[in-house]
């Protein structure tokens, strides 16, 4: 089992709750809108040749808000300030969900600053056929079992059972801020398409994972991030919903070592 | 005392069986509406609030809501504009116009403005964040909420004093021009009558203002918690608040007799009545609350906000509920008539009865307006109109009398927070709560 620690760094004006685990070169790893979920196997994979770090998104309950942040890219404006004064040198990004919008935010502000860019399921691009899931008009637990096409195994361990109140609590402060920063438009950002064009003149490598029973992200989403990144690789997952690094570790892994190889 | 009469002005012939299959009335599909039925009533309505100015009703109050079979009401401004015109006397309350929802502040102070003109000075303006619901039917952003409401009622403040034209440039509003050329008749700024269900933010912050805070039929021990909560900030800032600060909107039903009453009085579970407003993930959407209401409903499992459990927050939408088992909810809810009238939280009888209770309940909680919430449901004209006559002729002049015994001082009899406090001053009590462990509520 790889180490890992929950430590508060002083990075771009702010107190940054960041989990780091594992050694090796830098993986940033962006958490997606409901926050992050603990160190699970594929974490443990991926662990195993790079360090590991994950920032708990500022307003998710651990990290303090940001108050003058409105939008997901004014998170990723403060990633690549905490990436500058951590000193963590050319990154590998790995985001999921709204965690690759800020993600596909960063590539599209500075892509010099990144190795690679991986997006699992990405929110952040309106797609022409199908909607984006609204997380804010169900309750948590739908959106969970929305988010997975099989709700046994390692899902179950993770979100099976009672929910502690700190838990709760937890979930409310994403849903709430993931609302202050996304509720409109939802997820998306109309500039992000045109704005990715700086990522794609430098050929940054990306790669797109999308579950081929993703409820959550419509296919479309994946179909117009490739339009704006033609050089992005797209693996899709078959049998998985939303939250492939749950449903199909294996896959996953192997997808994301592949890139980072 | 003031007494007003409020409705919420509901479609009266939206079926019940989608609105419980929907386990709301936030949702239900419009393609029930009918303009036919909806012109006689919103006509009906209007002439309904004249009749309660002839039997005697210092107010008629309004609301609105989106979305919503429940309220037919949803631009507040359009309607009460015609009361405005067709009424003489009664004060035309707003409970209240949602500021985040409208978005549009200056437009609202524009709004409001021309109703105390035509009205010459009869406009009691409130203001409300808007139910969660709305905030999904307007889509304005929940994390929001308060920031907007807060930003928007001093814009319209400085809209109604200030000498314009002067540029705007907030956090959520902006404004080139302002210089309306429409103000208030009434001077400096019409009376603000805050309605809310016992936040204690929205409380303190009326409290600040001075502003009466209308509470929306909450069972009275909470309410007595809120209202000494209120009196203690007041106290703080140097004021004693009395019955001028305080307001109860009551559900109140009146017949001829208890049985036609209780009869008609059903209508106000139609549907699942208040309780069923909207579904838990419309009422609480996300930033709605504030962090210590989130904390409170996390450690409370079988605690409720806004009627919301967290266990109902946890289950997913598709979780226990038969959606096709309606005929069995409805024979629970009338179980849940009868406890809510247990309760006082909802009063049904002939003139005699609805006195009794009206004035025990005054008796707890003192306030200084009371208005009576008529029914819900499918209740024809004919016994609405005679539910106001029979207020008005009957039960009022006893409340009135009730009232002036108990010094109950309305907001337009002594002006809320003209009474000043010593600094060091123990206050006086503005609840009654030995007459609230006499009424052994269950």
């Amino acid at each position: 089992m790889a180490t890992w620690k929950e430590e508060t760094v002083k990075v771009a004006g702010s107190e940054l709750v960041v989990v780091r685990g594992g050694s090796g070169k830098p993986l940033l790893v962006l958490h997606d809108e409901m926050g992050y979920t603990g160190w699970m196997g594929w974490n443990e994979e991926l662990a195993k040749g790079r360090e590991l770090i994950i920032p708990l998104q500022p307003g998710f309950g651990k990290s303090p808000r940001l108050d003058w942040a409105w939008r997901h890219r004014d998170i990723a404006n403060f990633y690549q300030n905490m990436i500058r004064e951590l000193n963590l040198g050319k990154v590998d990004l790995l985001g999921f969900s709204a965690g690759g919008y800020i993600a596909a935010e960063m590539a599209a502000a500075n892509p010099e600053q990144l190795a690679s860019l991986t997006l699992v399921g990405p929110m952040g691009i309106k797609p022409d056929k199908g909607e984006i899931y609204d997380m804010f008009a169900c309750t948590i637990n739908t959106y969970l079992r929305a988010s997975v096409a099989d709700q046994e195994n390692e899902f179950k361990n993770i979100y099976g059972g009672e929910m502690s109140p700190e838990q709760f609590e937890l979930f409310e402060d994403a849903r709430a801020e993931s609302a202050r920063i996304g509720w409109e438009p939802y997820m998306f950002n109309p500039s992000l398409p045109a704005l990715l064009r700086s990522a794609a003149n430098v050929k940054l490598p990306t790669l797109l994972i999308r579950g081929s029973d993703d409820g959550i992200v419509p296919e479309d989403c994946i179909r117009k991030y490739k339009e704006a990144l033609p050089q992005a690789q797209v693996v899709s997952i078959a049998g998985a919903g939303h939250r492939v690094e749950i449903e199909k570790k294996d896959e996953f892994v192997a997808a994301v070592k592949k890139i980072l190889a | 005392m003031q007494i007003a009469h409020f409705t919420e002005r509901p479609i009266r012939y939206v079926p019940e069986a989608p609105v419980l299959q929907n386990r709301a009335f936030f949702g239900v599909s419009n393609k029930y509406f009918d303009a036919e039925k909806s012109a006689h009533d919103y006509n009906f309505y209007l002439d309904e609030a004249c009749y309660c100015e002839e039997v005697g009703f210092d107010a008629v109050a309004i609301n609105e809501h989106h979305g919503n079979p429940f309220c037919s009401g949803n631009v507040l401004t359009t309607e009460a504009a015609i009361l405005a015109r067709i009424t003489s006397k009664v004060k035309i309350v707003l409970i209240g116009t949602p500021l985040p929802v409208i978005k549009h502040p200056l437009r609202a102070a524009e709004e409001l403005a021309t109703i105390d003109i035509i009205s010459r000075g009869r406009l009691v303006s409130g203001w409300v964040r808007g139910a969660g619901s709305e905030q999904f039917f307007n889509n304005a952003n929940p994390a929001y909420n308060r920031e907007m409401f807060n930003e928007a009622h001093e814009f319209i403040m400085q809209c109604w004093t200030r000498e314009g034209p002067w540029r705007y440039e907030g956090k959520h509003f902006h404004y080139r021009h302002v210089n309306p050329w429409v103000k208030p008749y009434q001077k400096p700024v019409p009376q603000q009558w805050i309605p809310g269900v016992l936040s204690p933010e929205t409380i303190l912050w009326c409290a600040e203002k001075r502003y009466p805070y209308l509470g929306l039929g909450t069972a009275l021990g909470p309410t007595c918690d809120m209202w000494d909560m209120y009196a203690d900030k007041a106290a703080e800032l140097g004021y004693q608040a009395g019955p001028e600060n305080f307001g109860y909107l009551l559900p109140v039903f009146c017949a001829d007799t208890d049985e036609k009453a209780q009869d008609l009085g059903r209508g106000f579970i139609f549907g699942g009545g208040q309780n069923a407003f909207s579904r838990p993930e419309h009422t609480l959407p996300p930033g709605y609350n504030s962090k210590a209401a989130i904390r409170m409903l996390a450690n409370q499992p079988g605690g409720s906000w806004l009627g919301v459990s967290k266990a109902k927050m946890m289950a997913g939408q598709e979780d226990s509920w038969d959606a096709s088992a309606y005929e069995g909810l409805r024979q629970k809810l009338i179980k849940g008539y009868e406890k809510v009238q247990e309760n006082l939280q909802v009063v049904v009888g002939s003139p005699e009865t609805c006195i009794k209770k009206i004035t025990d309940i005054l008796k707890v909680i003192r306030p200084g307006v009371f208005t009576v919430f008529a029914v819900q449901g499918n209740v024809s004209d004919k016994d609405r109109l005679r539910s106001v006559e029979l207020l008005g002729k009957e039960v009022l002049p006893a409340v009135r009398a009730f009232g002036k015994q108990q010094d109950l001082q309305g907001p337009f009899d002594r002006f809320p927070g003209s009474v000043k406090l010593a600094p060091g001053t123990k206050r006086l009590p503005v609840v009654d709560r030995a007459a609230l462990a006499a009424l052994n509520l269950p």
